[in-house]
């Protein structure tokens, strides 16, 4: 073997060495490297108790209530198995809807309700015109009345 | 008629060809982003859930593959150097760095000044913000690292290393938002499936990538050759081009 073929066979070799203990690492991690936990997480209690942390899911329909006060929200956040109840007081984001994603900071008290101190929008990666959206939404309407029917 | 590749790993006989190449690249670079804002900006049409915002993706986008891509293919030139002992592969990696890091740089402002209207926040510690993060400190430290070696070879050498180990980080941000919860959403076009955009989108967004592209190449090549006349100053063929001029 020729020197610089050895020299590129240990450069190899230490590339693939270290892509394997960084996977291991990374592996080891998994649990913390999570930025929120689903409602089905936090049912199973796999949620950090008594500290902070951050809850993700979709916004239930028909789930958001102002108070009278105009700052404080009530809304539910989803995963379509688990549900678990959130109010928080403070500005909402502009992508913040019913049915959209969010992700919201914040504790969960004993009364299982998450009070979140704060709560960002967790927008999806489909990019079209409102037309081509509304057609969309027009097309699982009539699905789902011709499954009905 | 057999082209003789080696000759151009040459420092002399690269400065020359690069010489050539530049204006190329950089008339197509410019045509290219003249394209691309147009059809960004006036041709593809408005977003349904973030209207007219979501158009700082035809810069945010092809700046992070950039950021991507030029990492790769510095630490790539630099594994060369370090295998072969070749001078050019490692002037090129060096002259490679400061590209990418620009481009790492506007992925994260672009993205921050995204997020701020989009998600409700500048900046989270999820895993795709943190892993680009971590990129622009890996470039940020090649420099570094390289600029505080005197010898030129020794540079090139520690700096390869840095280079190589920093590869893992790649597929680390590439498929972070699959591999994990995160705030950043899951990728819009990719090899596998179908891009979950718009045609005149995602026509946009290409060309702006390949104007990035050529900009990169023409930049690259630019500094490769200063670096070259800089490490080859008291050569003979440098003087000779230094009477000619």
């Amino acid at each position: 073997m020729k020197p610089r073929h050895r020299k590129l066979t240990i450069i190899i070799m230490s590339v693939a060495a270290l892509g394997l203990a960084t996977t291991l690492v990374l592996d080891a991690f998994q649990s913390n490297l999570v930025f929120f936990f689903s409602p089905s997480q936090v049912a199973a209690n796999e949620a950090p108790k008594g500290k902070s942390f951050r809850i993700g899911g979709l916004v239930k329909e028909g789930s958001v209530k102002r108070e009278s006060d105009g700052v404080t929200v009530n809304f539910v956040v989803t995963d379509t198995a688990k549900v678990i109840p959130v109010v928080y007081t403070g500005i909402l984001p502009d992508l913040f809807k019913e049915g959209k994603g969010v992700v919201a900071q914040g504790k969960l008290s004993s009364d299982g309700i998450f009070r979140a101190d704060e709560v960002l929008a967790k927008h999806d990666e489909n990019y079209m015109p409102p037309e081509a959206a509304d057609a969309l939404e027009q097309a699982k309407k009539s699905q789902k009345t011709v499954m009905t029917d | 008629m057999a082209i003789n590749w080696f000759k151009y790993s040459s420092p002399a006989s690269f400065y020359s060809l690069a010489g050539k190449m530049i204006p190329l690249f950089s008339i197509i670079s410019i045509v290219l982003f003249v394209l691309g804002l147009y059809t960004g900006f006036f041709v593809a049409p408005t977003d349904f859930q973030q209207s007219e915002a979501y158009r700082i993706i035809f810069i945010h986008v092809p700046a992070a593959w950039m950021s991507m891509f030029l990492y790769l293919i510095m630490a790539g030139w630099a594994a060369i150097g370090l295998a072969f002992n070749t001078r050019l592969s490692s002037m090129i990696a060096t002259a490679i760095a400061p590209t990418g890091a620009m481009f790492t740089f506007l992925a994260l402002w672009t993205g921050a000044l995204w997020g701020k209207p989009m998600w409700g926040t500048w900046w989270v510690w999820d895993a795709r913000l943190t892993s680009e993060l971590i990129l622009l400190f890996l470039y940020i430290g090649f420099m570094a690292l390289q600029a505080a070696i005197d010898d030129p070879r020794r540079a090139d050498k520690a700096g390869a290393v840095i280079a190589i180990v920093g590869v893992v980080n790649i597929p680390i941000i590439y498929f972070s938002v699959k591999w994990w919860n995160t705030l950043h959403q899951g990728a819009t076009v990719s090899l596998t499936q179908s891009p979950k955009m718009a045609t005149t989108m995602l026509t946009g967004m290409l060309i702006m990538s390949l104007a990035c592209w050529m900009y990169s190449i023409a930049v690259i090549l630019m500094r490769t050759r200063t670096i070259i006349l800089e490490r080859e100053r008291n050569t003979m063929w440098v003087s000779d081009l230094q009477g000619a001029a």
